[in-house]
Parts: structure tokens; C-alpha cells; sequence
């Protein structure tokens, strides 16, 4: 059984106690205590299920490699699934529940599968559950989802918050070990601004735990006690603790991941910090991970890896067993077996795959405290099921038949150590073999590039490939000493690696199968992927089956798949796929490194982005008056525009009906201010406008407005507008309201990358004008109520715009309609537009006059079929589909998009056309729907001959009128077409005209 | 977060990151109007240029100065060679004398 030892313990404070729970049963543990050492301490060795087979799974790592111990963690607006309880510092109160297991974690009815495993290999989602297809849905779907799942969703709001923080520094120093102090500090001496990340709370690293002297300061703790306090007090250089360096990206941009309150939840402040960092240079001190055995049985509750056997006895005075047997290819474990010794617990013996000529410092010193060494063997399996309660040995150079068992309670594995080289990849660091340590490391040749083609990654320490603490020490000094040198910045003439006592260990040997004739009984109890379940008979199997890239083999297997993406089973995997295609680790190559590092929160990536700060909103001078009045708001681009005024009582559809009724019969205001403006000025803007628009802009007299329509050079119709020629060398252009800044863009594209000969000014004037539409058979009374210019017929035509003044305010009055009815639009300045909306009322207050949302502006468009570049328009429709050649020029010579609509698709007879749309019964045709023709396509599927673009229940007419897209559309008239909804019923329209309403176009005209 | 190219805005002098520009596909078009071919027409505004390696772009400084400009840089390590001003129909003689010296050889492959 795993315990708290009576002794050691040094990061824990055995003052400080702490309640928690697992499952519901009460446990305790100290301040300093990770989740995971915790759980050891309380004999809670089994954590969790693992995801296919459900078979129990144990704390394997002590860090964030580990692939078993994912917790639900805390409940309601602090539930976090997924939580790695190695990484989880131990708080009063803490609340932990583990996953995947159906009814409870000690019997599960999963772990049936464990007994069909072997009609679960590699593959067998892709195999099993292709046929017959509707059994996906009501079958196969069902029982996945309820097996299957690490982790709850939680239900309940985020009550934390979250925030991002930028920041820039000259090295940006990724680990805060041995290796990352040491980087920092021969940087630091320059005055560069440094940043240095760590991901856990202490400094310094494995060497705490590892030990070693540094011959100025002593034993390594000292050290990293003095080189810290340096650091601390350089003005220039910024420490931050459980801070994960989460990813490297494009010329120097790095995400770090800092967690704030989860050791403290509910303390004040952000729980999250997401550091946007743009680095000159990026050193890698992230270290190496020690990498499991494949053995049958290595995945029993009570196998761990050797180091982290050791931290859980050195850091947090935790035994992992009375009797752990320790298996390894290298000298770092006898580490292990010596600490372990050292603490009074009990190893029975080391087996060591390898044969050493003669013995290594650390082999002499196990066996000095009279450890048996078996050189030469292997674990050919391990005895348990929950739990180890011993292994058989065997010869490492056989087949696996056994020479003795050994009872044991805990097994601790080392097969060597991996460099942590996924920051260095993620923006294309290259990888070579280092056949010495059987591991990839960093290429110095080829570091991720950055703006001026110059590497801007360099690893440092152990993340590099060295491992011994002199080794370390140097690489971490050198690393840093070269970087400053491509900075241009000069270290201290005095600055050199502090020097520290070699260790002289013996070579490690790769081992990727124990025994290395494991015959296929062995290989399919020898996992790869703890969490994903992939065994070595998995991935040897999707060898024989094709899957020679390790991309495929990957994806095929779900091989390093799982939320540790492969840390532990990455190289033994590569491994074991190269063994069984027979080449060389290095010809397999490596998966992708993609960030995160680890997973960070989505929390953290959305930072402070919810709620009311979602995204900017864009408002209209008037949008107060638009909130206090009722007004439902519709999002358009980044705008907020009433959708409609409901009354008090009043549902949204009759307040929408009432308000085209009251604009068609008196008065309504339309907040218009969102449509987009931009000024189109110089001598040759003319020119230019006409090759912007379909129709000819150049000709347009001074006081006059026209509709036009802008196609991209595709042909495809992308905006339209009402365009006012203003004076000899202005236009003022109407976009939609998403439309501008796109537009805008547009124009500038144009002008400065083809036409950059052409004198044309733009700008983007949108927000320097409130506009209100003033419409209806009242609007000119109004204006007149208002008193100021002229707005009579005569003096101002339909079609025409005039600058001047209305009760007392400047504008311009523009006399367009979108609605078919007598129709003002009135821009005054910006920060006018509340004082002139308020006007307006007061004068309408006799005419009945009612303000109009966005969804009344369509209804009242529709009866008149005017189109909508967004209903009507897709991307896909070009001017003539819509009816529109009248303003589409046949003088001009050229315009964007006339070539192209000149090509033999755009002018097939066959292409789509805008017709009205009536039901037969009244009824509104539901919008987007499809008309059916007769005969089916190639896949099988009935023949389609239209759709709806638009359609509403008009209160003007008193029933459903829609538009749409109909195969020869225009010649159809009076036929009735069919359009089944996603309701079940059909529904039956007639084609007609699209203008329902006032066809002859009189009461504009007035 | 995936894509942070650092560029420098030849009209206003500003360096800053990409989420302030906005990419405009490949740079030094020839446009192809009425009276082309189909198969000029289709060249002009289909066949586009994706090299690996070096090339030539349009962008925006579309939260800056609002001008479109051109970037010389390589698609594979994201090395900038330089920006420039849009208005020209070829880069200019000396940024492609400075891509010889990074990329030697890269106009027989273009």
C-alpha cells in the first residue's frame, strides 16, 4: 500500500493540514501536497478507467505527463473536468472526483470490454462501426457516448474570471529549472528584459530532487537558493511561478499559461492569466520526461515511473509501496532504489535490462546498501489486477519464460529519459535522433525561423539533450551566451557556467520491448497509451495492416490521441512502429507537436472576452433612446439595430406588423445611421465609380441620387447602395451596413494596386453622420412641422438631395425610399442625431408617428421586391439573376465584374431567377426552403428547381409573400411550384411578380 | 492565436502584428478585363500563385493607416524580406538582389 512516510517530505508543510475529498470519502493531506501525492498518501492508488477497455488505472507520473489520474474537480460554478491531480496543488476543501467509470470507480460494468479486447484492436472504430449506417445514430452513437467520455461538461456559469496580459522582452526563458535559472541569469547580466516562466510553484526542478554540487555553493539546493535571489533582485528580469509556457508561434509570439487562484480558488483576482508575449528569442528550458517500459502488465495500479517514485518519497514524504522492485535500461533510476532505500522502504531489486561490462557509480552505490542488481533481465509480467502484488522475472535477451517471481507492491519503471521539444516544434524546429540516449533532440540547424530568417528557439539544458548537471549548467550558460550574441548584447567579462561535479554514468540502452522476444500474449498486456488504451500489439498490427506513416498509425491506433498527447507514449510508440516495419526510429520520424503544451483552459483563451465585453459594439447615436423605448435588438456586423419596438404586452410579430402599417398609412422613423458612407473624391472619382459600379456614376448630376450596384471583379453581386453625386469632383456612396469597412477596403484595393495612377480619395465617413429614414404619407408634413428648407415636391424630387437646415439643425436630405413610400433619409452631423431624433417625434407626435425596426425595413422592401445583398444575394448571384439589368451600364466599356459576366455560366438561360412567391393558402413559405422537380440526381436526391430567399407575412396585403430564385423563373408566371418545408409539409407558392405592392411606384412619387 | 506574422507598414512605418493587417492573396496581378480570352480571364482570376518558398502578397494595414502594400517573405519559414509600397508592377530591384543573398537560386524556381 502507498503511505505517508514518518520522515521527508520537503515541499511539504506538515503544520498546515488539509481536508479533502475523493469520491466523497474525506481524506487528508498538508499544504504543499499535490492532488496526486495526496491521494498517495491516503492509499488511493487507483484514480480512474481508462477510455477504452475500462481496465484500473494508477498515478503513473508525478507532472503534468501524467495520462491517468484526470479528476472532476470542485462542483457548480467551479467544476473543472479533466484536472491532472499531478498538477493540482491541494487546497482546504478540495473536491475530487474521478471519471470514467459507470456505476462506481472500484466496479465497472465497462470493464467488460477488457474481455473483449481482443475484439477491440487497433482500428476497430473504423471497422466495426461503418455498416449498416442507421445504426450510427440509434446504436453505436448511444453506447459510445454513454462508455465513453473523460470528464463531465460542466453545466453550471464560470463564476471565476479570466484575463490576458501582453508583454514584450528581448528572452523569454521557458522553464524555471537548473537549465532556465541559469539561462535567465547569464541573460539578465546583459540588462535584457528577461521573462521566465515556470509552470510548477517551486524553482529549480528536478535537480532538488535528483541532487548533485555545484562546487562554489555546494549541494544543488544551495544553488538554485542563490541563483534565484540573483534573479529576484535583477530590475530586468521577471519571474513567474505556476506559469506554463504554453506555445511558441510565428516570429516569436509565445503563449504563457499562468494559474493564479486554482491552488487558492475563490482568493480575489483573475483565476487565469493568458500572457501574450512577443519575444525577441525563446529559450527552451523545458527538460525531459522520463519515458515508461512496455512490459505485459505495465499498466497495473502500483507501476509508475522511477523518477516519480522518487519525488513522491523526496518532495512530499509519500511511500508508493513497502516493496518497489525498480526495471530499468539506464543508471538515473537507481536513483530511485537508492532514495527509496535511504528512507527505510524496502527493493527487493533493480532489474536492469542492461549488461554492463562494469559497474557504474550509482550500480556500486545500490549495491552497497545491499540492493540485488539483475543485469541482464526483465519484468516478463506483472502480477495484480487493481493493484501490483508482484512481477515475474525473466531474461531481458529471451522470450520471456519466467525465472522467479517477486512479491513487490510497487514497481518503479525508467526506459530513459525524452527531451521536452514541443515548444521548439511547434513553429517548425526540426528534430534529429540522439542514438546515445535513444531520444530526439533540438536540430541546431534548423530552429523555428523568425521574421528576419534567423532561428529564434534555442533549448537549453536538458531540453537540449544533456543531462548530467554539469552538462547542464554549461548548455544552459552557452545557450544564453549565444543568444545575447545575436541580440547585440555583451555579457560581463567575469560571466562564465558555474562549475559542478560529474556525475559519471554509465550509457542507458534503448529497450522498446521487455523481453525483447515478448511473444503476442506479452505484447497485447504491453501498453503504449494508458489513457487511450494502444498496446504494442496495437500498434504492431496497424504496421501489418498498411499503416506505415506514423501520422496514419497514429490516427489509426488513437496512439498519443488522448489529452496528454503522447508525453509518455510518443517515442516508445515510434519505437515499436519502426521495430515492426523494420527501419529505424529516425526513418518513422515524429508526429506533429502542436500547442498547448499542456492544456490550458478555454477560460484562459477567451480571457476577458464574455459577457457585455463579448466585442465591441458598435451603437448609433440613438441607441439609448432605442433601449429605453422597447427597442429588441438585432446584431448586424458589430452594430446593434432595433429589430423591433414592442409594446408593453405586445408580442414581437403584431409590434412588427403594427409598425409597417402605421409607416405604409402615417409615419415612421427608421434609424438609418448604420448604412455606410463613404466619400469618393478627385478628379478622376468619377472615372473610378464607374468601374466600381454596374451602372454609369460618372454622369450623375450635382443634386441627384442613383441606385447602383457593386459586383466583385467574379461578377458576383457584393453590395449596392444609393449613390448622391454632390459636387463637380464628390460622391457620396451608400453601402449596406455591414458593408463598409469591407467596401471601403475594396475601394482602396483598387485604387492603390491598380489604379494608382487614378486621383481618387476615399474615406469611410460612416460615423460622422446620424441618418433617420423620416417615411410615409405624413413624412413631408413633418419636415414641414420642423420648419427650414423646402421638402415639397417640386423643390425636392424624388431622387434628388438637398443640403440645408430642419428645425434649426443642418443637414442633408437625401430623397430616397426603401420602402415604396414618400421617404426622407436626413443626415445631420453625429452628435446631433439624438437632438434631431427627439425633434422628429415631437413633430410626428400629430401624424402618428411611430419609430420602425429592421424587421418592419424588410417586410416593407419585400412588398415592394426590392432586394437585400445578403437574402437575395449569397455570393453566387450576379446582377441579371435579380432582374436588374437596367442597371447594369451597356455603354461602359469595362467595370468590375463585367467580364466575368460575360462567361458562359453567368449567362446560361438556365441560371436561377427572382421571382415573387404566393402561397396558395396565404400561408408564409418558410424561409430558405427548396421547390422540388421531378426525377431525382446522381446521389439519388429529388431534382430541385428553386428557393426562397425572403419571405414574410405582409400586413399590407394580409397574407405570406415571399422571393426567390426560380428555374426560369420570369416565364413561370402563375405556375405554382411546391417547396417542401422541414416541418413535413409542402408547401404550395404560385410564381408572380416580385413588387406586390404599389406596382406603378405612385406613392414614392408624391 | 495560430498565425502571428510581426509586419512593417511601408506607408506609415508602423510594425505590428498580423491581427492588423488583413492578407489580400498574391501581389502583382495583370488584370484581365473585357475583350480577353476565357483562358486569360480564368488565368487572371483562378490561377493563383501558392509557392513554397518565396512570395510576393498583397495586405492591408486595416486597424492602422488603412493602404494596401506588398510583402516579399517565405511561405515555409515565414522570414519577411521586406514590404513595400503597392504601387508598382514588379518588386523592386533591390529586394530581390536581398531574397539572392537569403534564398540563393529562388528565381529559377519561381
Amino acid at each position: 500500500m502507498s503511505t505517508r512516510l514518518a520522515t521527508g517530505g520537503r515541499l511539504l508543510n506538515k503544520s498546515k493540514p488539509l481536508g479533502f475529498t475523493f469520491n466523497g470519502k474525506q481524506m487528508r493531506g498538508y499544504e504543499g501536497d499535490t492532488l496526486a501525492s495526496a491521494l498517495l498518501a491516503n492509499d488511493q492508488m487507483l484514480v480512474g478507467r481508462s477510455f477504452k477497455y475500462h481496465r484500473p488505472r494508477g498515478i503513473v507520473a508525478a507532472g503534468p505527463e501524467e495520462p491517468n489520474a484526470l479528476m472532476n474537480l470542485g462542483a457548480e460554478g467551479r467544476f473543472e473536468p479533466n484536472a491532472r491531480a499531478t498538477t493540482t496543488e491541494l487546497f482546504e476543501g478540495l473536491e475530487a472526483n474521478s471519471q470514467n467509470h459507470w456505476p462506481s470507480l472500484e466496479f465497472d460494468v465497462g470493464a467488460i470490454n477488457k474481455h473483449l479486447s481482443r475484439f477491440l484492436p487497433a482500428g476497430f472504430y473504423y471497422k466495426m462501426f461503418m455498416y449498416p449506417r442507421s445504426f450510427w445514430k440509434h446504436v453505436y452513437e448511444p453506447f459510445i457516448r454513454k462508455s465513453a467520455g473523460l470528464g463531465k461538461a460542466p453545466k453550471a456559469r464560470d463564476e471565476d474570471t479570466y484575463e490576458h496580459f501582453y508583454a514584450f522582452c528581448d528572452v523569454l526563458v521557458v522553464g524555471g529549472g537548473v537549465a532556465g535559472l541559469q539561462a535567465a541569469k547569464t541573460a539578465g547580466q546583459t540588462g535584457a528584459r528577461v521573462i521566465v516562466m515556470e509552470q510548477s510553484e517551486h524553482w529549480g526542478g528536478r535537480a532538488l530532487v535528483d541532487g548533485g554540487t555545484v562546487v562554489d555553493d555546494g549541494p544543488v539546493d544551495k544553488f538554485v537558493e542563490q541563483i534565484f535571489s540573483e534573479l529576484e533582485a535583477m530590475d530586468n528580469v521577471q519571474l513567474r511561478s505556476r506559469c506554463m509556457g504554453a506555445g511558441v508561434y510565428d516570429h516569436g509570439y509565445a503563449l504563457g499559461y499562468e494559474r493564479l487562484s486554482d491552488h487558492k480558488p475563490g482568493r480575489d483576482g483573475p483565476r487565469h492569466r493568458l500572457w501574450r508575449v512577443r519575444a525577441s528569442h525563446v529559450i527552451t528550458a523545458t527538460g525531459a520526461l522520463e519515458r515508461p517500459l512496455s512490459f505485459a502488465g505495465n499498466d497495473i495500479p502500483g507501476v509508475m515511473l522511477a523518477a516519480a517514485v522518487r519525488d513522491y518519497a523526496v518532495n512530499f514524504g509519500v511511500s508508493v509501496g513497502d516493496r518497489t522492485v525498480v526495471v530499468t535500461n539506464n543508471d538515473n533510476a537507481y536513483l530511485t532504489a537508492i532514495s527509496l532505500k535511504h528512507a527505510g522502504l524496502d527493493v527487493p531489486a533493480i532489474i536492469d535490462a542492461r549488461v554492463l561490462s562494469q559497474d557504474s557509480a550509482q550500480v556500486a552505490q545500490a549495491k552497497a546498501l545491499g540492493i540485488r542488481v539483475m543485469m541482464g533481465h526483465a519484468i516478463a509480467s506483472v502480477k495484480g489486477t487493481k493493484r501490483v502484488t508482484g512481477v515475474e522475472i525473466c531474461a531481458q535477451a529471451g522470450e520471456g519464460a519466467v525465472l522467479e517471481e517477486i512479491s513487490c507492491d510497487a514497481v518503479a519503471m525508467s526506459g530513459g529519459w525524452s527531451p521536452v521539444v514541443h515548444l521548439w516544434s511547434h513553429c517548425g524546429g526540426k528534430l534529429r535522433w540522439d542514438a546515445v540516449n535513444a531520444c530526439f533532440s533540438p536540430d541546431p540547424d534548423n530552429p523555428p525561423k523568425g521574421v528576419d530568417g534567423m532561428g529564434f528557439v534555442t533549448p537549453a539544458g536538458a531540453a537540449s539533450g544533456v543531462f548530467a548537471l554539469d552538462d547542464v549548467l554549461n548548455d544552459a550558460h552557452a545557450a544564453a551566451e549565444g543568444v545575447m550574441t545575436t541580440l547585440g548584447l555583451r555579457l560581463p567579462k567575469d560571466s562564465a557556467a558555474p562549475v559542478a561535479e560529474h556525475r559519471g554514468d554509465a550509457p542507458m540502452a534503448p529497450v522498446w520491448m521487455m523481453p525483447q522476444g515478448a511473444n503476442v500474449k506479452l505484447r497485447e498486456k504491453a501498453w503504449l497509451d494508458y489513457q487511450n488504451d494502444v498496446k504494442v500489439s496495437d500498434v504492431r498490427l496497424a504496421a501489418q495492416e498498411g499503416f506505415v506513416s506514423v501520422e496514419h498509425a497514429k490516427r489509426y491506433t488513437t496512439l498519443g490521441m488522448a489529452t496528454d498527447q503522447g508525453k509518455l507514449s510518443n517515442i516508445n510508440g515510434l519505437a515499436t512502429l519502426a521495430g515492426a516495419l523494420d527501419t529505424d526510429i529516425p526513418n518513422v520520424g515524429t508526429t506533429t507537436f502542436r500547442p498547448p503544451y499542456h492544456p490550458i483552459s478555454m477560460a484562459a483563451i477567451a480571457g476577458e472576452a464574455k459577457g457585455h465585453v463579448f466585442q465591441p459594439i458598435r451603437r448609433t447615436p440613438m441607441h439609448d433612446w432605442h433601449n429605453n423605448n422597447g427597442a429588441e435588438w438585432e446584431p448586424v456586423g458589430a452594430w446593434r439595430r432595433p429589430y423591433a419596438y414592442p409594446k408593453p404586452g405586445e408580442s414581437t410579430h403584431n409590434a412588427v406588423m403594427r409598425e409597417v402599417t402605421n409607416t405604409r398609412e402615417k409615419l415612421g422613423l427608421l434609424d438609418a445611421s448604420t448604412l455606410g458612407k463613404l466619400i469618393v473624391k478627385g478628379p478622376d472619382a468619377g472615372r473610378f465609380l464607374d468601374m466600381m459600379y454596374t451602372n454609369m456614376m460618372s454622369t450623375l448630376k450635382i443634386g441627384k441620387c442613383r441606385y447602383g450596384l457593386m459586383c466583385s471583379e467574379n461578377g458576383f453581386l457584393i453590395d449596392d447602395g444609393v449613390v448622391a453625386r454632390i459636387d463637380a469632383d464628390t460622391w457620396l456612396c451608400h453601402t449596406t451596413t455591414g458593408g463598409a469597412e469591407n467596401i471601403h477596403g475594396h475601394m482602396e484595393e483598387w485604387l492603390q494596386t491598380e489604379w494608382w495612377d487614378w486621383n481618387v480619395y476615399v474615406a469611410n465617413v460612416t460615423e460622422q453622420y446620424a441618418q433617420v429614414a423620416v417615411v410615409g404619407p405624413n413624412a413631408r408634413k413633418a419636415l414641414e412641422k420642423l420648419g427650414g428648407m423646402d421638402v415639397s415636391r417640386e423643390a425636392l424630387g424624388f431622387m434628388e438631395w438637398a443640403d440645408g437646415d430642419l428645425g434649426g439643425f443642418k443637414c442633408r436630405v437625401y430623397r430616397i425610399s426603401f420602402s415604396g413610400e414618400l421617404s426622407y433619409e436626413i443626415a445631420v452631423d453625429a452628435a446631433q442625431g439624438q437632438a434631431f431624433w427627439d425633434a422628429l417625434m415631437v413633430a410626428g407626435n400629430d401624424l402618428g408617428v411611430m419609430p420602425y425596426g429592421t424587421e418592419a425595413l424588410h417586410i416593407l422592401r419585400a412588398e415592394k421586391g426590392f432586394i437585400m445583398i445578403g437574402d437575395e444575394t449569397d455570393g453566387t448571384v450576379i446582377p441579371q439573376d435579380l432582374g436588374l439589368h437596367w442597371a447594369i451600364s451597356k455603354k461602359k466599356e469595362d467595370f468590375l465584374g463585367k467580364r466575368a459576366q460575360e462567361r458562359s455560366h453567368m449567362t446560361d438561360p438556365a441560371r436561377w431567377k427572382l421571382v415573387g412567391l404566393e402561397t396558395t393558402d396565404g400561408s408564409t413559405l418558410p424561409d430558405g426552403a427548396y421547390a422540388v422537380a421531378t426525377g431525382t440526381n446522381a446521389n439519388g436526391q429529388r431534382n430541385v428547381q428553386g428557393r426562397v430567399t425572403s419571405s414574410y407575412h405582409s400586413p399590407t396585403l394580409g397574407k405570406g409573400i415571399a422571393m426567390g430564385l426560380v428555374l426560369n423563373g420570369p416565364d413561370r408566371m402563375g405556375e405554382v411550384i411546391t417547396f417542401p418545408g422541414t416541418d413535413g409539409k409542402d408547401y404550395d407558392a404560385r410564381i408572380v411578380d416580385p413588387v406586390f405592392y404599389d406596382k406603378e411606384g405612385e406613392k414614392q412619387n408624391v | 492565436m495560430d498565425k502571428m506574422l510581426t509586419l512593417t507598414c511601408p506607408c506609415c512605418n508602423v510594425t505590428a502584428e498580423e491581427t492588423e493587417f488583413h492578407a489580400g492573396g498574391e501581389a502583382h496581378l495583370k488584370r484581365f478585363g473585357p475583350g480577353s480570352s476565357d483562358d486569360e480571364f480564368e488565368s487572371y482570376l483562378f490561377t493563383r500563385k501558392n509557392p513554397k518558398g518565396v512570395h510576393f502578397e498583397r495586405w492591408r494595414h486595416n486597424n492602422g493607416c488603412g493602404k494596401w502594400f506588398h510583402v516579399a517573405r517565405c511561405t515555409t519559414s515565414l522570414e519577411v524580406f521586406a514590404s513595400y509600397p503597392a504601387q508598382t508592377y514588379a518588386p523592386p530591384e533591390d529586394i530581390l538582389v536581398h531574397i539572392d543573398t537569403r534564398r540563393p537560386g529562388w528565381r529559377a524556381k519561381t
